[in-house]
């Protein structure tokens, strides 16, 4: 109740009306106080008690600054005869040694509590919540240093000049049409520094297209220098960078005519890698190559697959018992693959299936395949052993 | 006795395990029901055990291969089938096996008492297996346990009777 003091109610230059309610009496901590069956009114910066009429004839009123408050809280009791009210409890930060004189000089609480006869109307209690996480009366107090700081620093003479630019920038249409420019301003320097790395980078992609096209038609030249081998690998690679138009769902409205034509890109485009693979690639390492291929326009597996088991061309799709799904040149036939199977076996003597892998550079899952092609033709067959699956040539027959 | 001539295949690997292709795997049933009876005949043996893995039969040391339990009983099957074999339990682990098809064997020895004249008259098994007259005949030295299965068949074509005298068997050919 100490932090009261005696100020005429006026309301400050800065400061605004926000709301009031009649009939409120205070407590100084738990205990009763004189000042019953008063008005209160909220402002922005304040709270004002007064007798019923006192406030609207600004005569001298109680007044808490709100920047005493730290928090609030609400007690509950049971009214006379209405069921319930509510008090409003404020917690109060110690009294300013430099307060005016107020109705209690001294006063151990430290909270007070406002209450009516059927307590506080919700409209002042929310009020008073909003008011109090607002917190005007602090921006009001940081803007006036901030206004006050450069003034005394120059030496007061300019002070008066810049409170009046500070004023008109803010004032008027002027000022508001001078605002949006500022604001305009900012964005375009905001979009500009945004896109710096973007220009980098662009300027860097030209360099790098130049790179790898000095790359490519140095290794033309100087074939002899580099082997075969390395050619060929770099090759592939940069075709594998990318293609051209990769076709999307998007241009047809047939899903048949979608995956044909999505079967027919993909034909052209490992028809050489398999054949460099000896005429097999598995639908794993197809999907990887497709869509490293196609950069951002990613295929499903199903469309993928789907396409692939339209594929009639020179590539085509094939199921081998054991699940395995590849795709396989159709010149690649299982007589061929066999016959080839079983020279290198026989070369070896015999041979596991990592073994077959290794010196073909094809994946374990086709280099079993071929082992077991040859076998179903009875070109080669197994040993299973605690070492392990090996094929041998199949002699058990030949000898015959 | 001279040591037994292994086919080649014995020291062939996949002969170790049961081949999916279908025409190798009848070429190597085929060697090893063979095998089976030459060795069995070699060693003088007329039952076999799928528990006895340490048969050099179904054991190659020197390869450190072995018949699986399911191709012991793949060609033990074969030979079933051929009439070279029979289980002696119904677990089909021990199995009797002969060198000749029981018919074979019936023939011989019936063959063998009419050249010696000795229808109707009563021999024992003993004499026919085992007796001083027979150590030129291929049923020589044959188990009485199986020549006593190739008699029944022959009793029942009617060529002879068999006589059980103090738990051993006599015959009757006829």
């Amino acid at each position: 109740m100490n932090r009261f003091a005696y100020v005429e109610a006026r309301l400050n230059s800065d400061e605004s009306f926000v709301s009031r309610d009649n009939k409120v009496k205070i407590y100084d901590g738990d205990q009763k106080t004189e000042f019953e069956e008063g008005e209160v009114v909220l402002t922005t910066h304040r709270l004002f008690w007064g007798r019923p009429g006192e406030i609207a004839r600004a005569a001298v009123a109680l007044c808490l600054p709100l920047s005493y408050v730290i928090s609030l809280s609400e007690e509950t009791t049971a009214s006379n005869f209405f069921g319930r009210k509510t008090r409003i409890i404020m917690h109060l930060r110690p009294p300013a040694p430099d307060k005016g004189p107020g109705p209690l000089d001294y006063s151990r609480a430290t909270h007070i509590k406002l209450s009516g006869k059927n307590g506080l109307s919700i409209e002042f209690h929310s009020a008073l919540k909003e008011t109090l996480n607002a917190r005007v009366w602090e921006i009001a107090l940081v803007s006036d240093t901030i206004i006050n700081k450069p003034a005394s620093s120059s030496l007061g003479s300019s002070s008066s000049n810049d409170r009046l630019a500070r004023i008109q920038k803010r004032t008027g249409i002027g000022g508001i049409e001078r605002n949006l420019e500022a604001k305009a301003k900012e964005t375009d320097e905001n979009i500009a520094l945004a896109f710096q790395d973007l220009s980098v980078l662009m300027a860097m992609a030209k360099d790098m297209v130049g790179l790898s096209k000095t790359i490519s038609s140095k290794i033309r030249e100087q074939k002899g220098e580099i082997s075969d081998d390395e050619t060929v690998q770099f090759k592939s690679y940069l075709m594998s960078l990318g293609i051209d138009g990769p076709v999307t769902r998007d241009n047809f409205t047939s899903n048949t005519a979608y995956f044909n034509s999505l079967g027919q890109q993909i034909c052209e485009m490992l028809l050489d890698p398999i054949e460099e693979h000896g005429g097999m690639m598995s639908l794993a390492d197809v999907y990887c190559r497709v869509n490293r291929a196609r950069g951002l326009e990613l295929l499903s597996p199903e469309d993928l697959l789907h396409a692939c088991e339209l594929l009639s061309g020179p590539i085509r799709l094939r199921s081998f018992p054991s699940g395995a799904r590849v795709l396989q040149l159709e010149s690649h036939d299982d007589d061929v693959v066999a016959l080839d199977t079983l020279e290198k076996v026989e070369s070896a003597e015999s041979m596991a299936v990592e073994e077959l892998a290794k010196q073909l550079g094809i994946s374990l899952l086709l280099a079993k395949e071929r082992l077991l092609v040859a076998e179903r033709l009875g070109k080669v067959c197994r040993d299973e052993s605690v070492e392990g699956l090996r094929f041998y040539p199949n002699l058990l027959l030949r000898q015959e | 006795m001279t040591d037994f001539q292994w086919p080649w295949e014995y020291s062939f690997p996949p002969f170790f395990t049961l081949q999916p292709h279908e025409e190798t795997r009848q070429q190597q049933l085929k060697v090893w029901t063979d095998l089976f009876l030459k060795y069995l005949k070699h060693t003088n043996k007329f039952a076999v055990s799928i528990g006895d893995q340490n048969s050099p039969l179904f054991h190659n040391e020197s390869l450190k291969r072995r018949l699986s339990p399911e191709l012991i009983v793949a060609i033990l099957g074969e030979l079933e089938r051929s009439g070279h074999a029979s289980p002696l339990d119904k677990r089909r682990q021990e199995w009797q096996v002969y060198w000749y098809t029981l018919e074979e064997y019936g023939n011989l020895v019936y063959d063998w008492i009419q050249e010696t004249g000795q229808t109707n008259s009563i021999c024992t098994l003993y004499e026919i297996a085992a007796g001083e007259n027979t150590t030129h005949l291929d049923f020589h030295g044959v188990d009485e346990a199986v020549l006593l299965n190739a008699l029944r068949l022959l009793e029942e074509k009617g060529k002879c009777e068999l006589i059980e005298m103090d738990g051993s068997h006599g015959v009757k050919f006829f």
